[in-house]
């Protein structure tokens, strides 16, 4: 685990609610092709700092970043940069599952489509590899025409994660990605999640510490905004070098 | 069966209501509180209370439907299919053809959808989506307010104000533009009158704008903040979000709301009796022409309609009006129901 290379850095990166400081001079770089965990009580601006990273929060007038945000060396925060280029090398899930109200097929071909011309053959092999690689492809090959609604939870959520891999995105965002699901699909997206690693760069934000504990290779712990401790999972779960972050492992606090 | 009969002979309350589902609530609930009888009784009250007003409305729509019906006999008897084929309609000499009212009440209300749609989507699209949030709220009250002003103040600005207008400069502009296409040209061709179908559609679409707009906000405005990030988060942008996921996801809502314009411009009377002309001749396709429409054709003539035939035939009209109607509120029902086959099945 030594590869370390870095893809994601902020350096002196602050970003604000309007009023609220939320995110407090973070200084740190996220490593290319591994999973990297952000854990921390409710309200401590994990899921803020996986939104910039994307720059979800440019939807919102009174939220603002600043600082630089390098992606690949390049500092994403600038003006000039093209937003819907950049989303397309950043993927996201959320909280829930989101699948679009369109087929199965059309969920996944809708953002390739977006960056990419092919043709219908092309568009097949993809959203087929795609499905794959968020293991779905058997549960669905067969009705593909239905609706990406009429799947369960589990599924949706799965099928969020083959639209968001369908882009072939650098860096994927899982926000809390199965706080919204039973335990064997949370098993299903932990087990894809690992599968995917080699590939992509992964950012997750989780509630569940033995869920980082279990997929992630290195992991941040974040308090009122601020960045406490980042290090190997190994190294955070076993000897944590900071008091705040060993109570908040032990349960003692949060 | 069996349960209510029981019931029957237990409480007296409940024996009153026929409803099994009912029946079994009043046993739960007597089970479980204390309160007895007494309640009961009112919820069975209040059960025919708000039945009583549904069955209301169904039977005064009945009673409508029947009144006009055996209003109209007289013409259907005499008359029969004629009246729907044929376009002269000739009071003295008591002959009656609905075509022309037909025509313009279809023509003129199709118009008005036509602009006001794709109006009303960018209405929304710019409140939901791209408009400052201070001025969302003073922009969205200003376009209700246009479905606050009197239609006869829409028809006396738009044949007062409006139409002389169009006459010198909008006409004019369409007969040089539209009117030089191949076929389509013909629509908008002929003399720059002001007033005429043209000018009565596009009254009735600025009166259903705000219909249109609001509803279409609202039903926007609902889609979850989350539904429309994934799109974001993919790399669409803002037309791309609404356009394929936005739309789609609130399609029942916008055809509800382009169901709520077209009804009300289907049976608006006053505005566009003003600006349509209201001549039973119908001599060319364009609609610079003067025309007629059913509400217009019994505005006009309710009043000096001798008994007979006349009121009769006035009174097909609205039936026609009616029926037209309910057609078109079968279509958007079965609009909804392909909309949801293309967005696939939900098993």
């Amino acid at each position: 685990m030594n590869n370390f290379i870095p893809q994601i850095e902020f350096k002196n990166f602050n970003f604000h609610y309007g009023k609220y400081h939320a995110l407090k001079s973070i200084n740190q770089s996220l490593p290319k092709h591994k999973v990297t965990a952000f854990i921390g009580p409710s309200g401590c601006g994990k899921s803020t700092l996986l939104r910039t990273i994307n720059r979800m929060y440019d939807l919102y007038p009174d939220q603002r970043a600043d600082g630089e945000l390098l992606l690949d060396g390049n500092n994403i925060l600038s003006p000039s940069v093209d937003l819907n280029v950049l989303r397309s090398k950043v993927g996201m899930v959320f909280q829930k599952p989101t699948p679009f109200p369109m087929s199965i097929y059309d969920n996944i071909a809708f953002g390739v489509r977006l960056h990419e011309n092919m043709g219908k053959a092309d568009m097949d092999e993809r959203v087929e590899w795609a499905l794959r690689k968020a293991a779905l492809w058997d549960e669905v090959k067969d009705k593909l025409n239905k609706s990406g609604m009429s799947l369960s939870g589990g599924q949706q959520q799965r099928l969020c994660i083959a639209r968001g891999v369908a882009v072939k995105p650098e860096v994927l965002l899982l926000d809390e990605p199965t706080s919204a699901l039973d335990p064997i699909s949370t098993m299903r997206i932990e087990e894809l999640i690992n599968e995917l690693q080699p590939e992509f760069t992964i950012v997750i934000v989780t509630h569940n510490m033995q869920q980082a504990a279990r997929i992630s290779d290195y992991t941040a712990y974040m308090y009122l905004g601020e960045l406490i401790e980042f290090g190997e999972t190994d190294q955070i779960f076993v000897k944590p070098s900071k008091k705040q972050t060993e109570d908040y492992i032990t349960g003692r606090f949060g | 069966m069996k349960v209510v009969l029981e019931r029957d002979t237990t409480v007296s309350g409940a024996a009153l209501a026929p409803d099994f589902s009912l029946v079994l609530d009043n046993q739960t609930r007597s089970a479980s509180s204390m309160s007895g009888g007494k309640r009961d009784l009112g919820d069975v009250a209040f059960t025919w209370l708000v039945r009583g007003v549904a069955v209301f409305v169904l039977l005064v729509l009945l009673g409508i439907i029947v009144a006009l019906v055996l209003a109209s006999l007289p013409t259907i008897k005499t008359l029969g299919v004629s009246f729907l084929t044929t376009a002269e309609w000739n009071p003295p000499m008591n002959r009656y053809g609905a075509l022309i009212p037909i025509y313009g009440t279809l023509v003129t209300s199709l118009i008005a959808l036509v602009i006001a749609v794709p109006v009303s989507f960018g209405i929304a699209l710019f409140l939901t989506e791209l408009s400052p949030v201070w001025l969302r709220r003073p922009l969205g009250t200003a376009i209700e307010l246009l479905a606050a002003i009197p239609s006869i103040v829409y028809g006396m600005w738009g044949l007062l104000i409006f139409a002389p207008i169009f006459a010198e400069y909008g006409q004019p502009f369409i007969a040089a533009t539209l009117g030089k296409i191949p076929y389509i040209g013909l629509l908008f061709s002929g003399p720059a009158l002001g007033i005429g179908l043209l000018t009565a559609g596009i009254i009735l679409a600025i009166m259903i704008i705000p219909f249109i707009a609001s509803v279409m906000r609202d039903v926007f405005a609902i889609t979850p903040p989350m539904l429309k990030e994934s799109a974001y988060g993919l790399g669409c942008t803002t037309w791309e979000v609404v356009w394929n996921v936005v739309l789609p996801h609130s399609k029942v809502g916008v055809v509800g709301g382009v169901m709520l314009g077209l009804g009300r411009a289907l049976g608006e009377t006053m505005a566009v009796t003003f600006v349509i002309g209201n001549t039973n001749f119908l001599s060319s396709p364009s609609l610079f022409m003067p025309g007629n429409s059913i509400t217009s054709a019994v505005a006009n003539e309710f009043a000096e309609a001798s008994t007979g035939l006349h009121t009769s035939a006035l009174m097909e009209l609205s039936l026609l009006l009616f029926v037209i109607t309910l057609i078109v509120l079968v279509i958007s029902k079965k609009l909804l129901a392909r909309l949801s086959r293309n967005e696939g099945e939900r098993s």
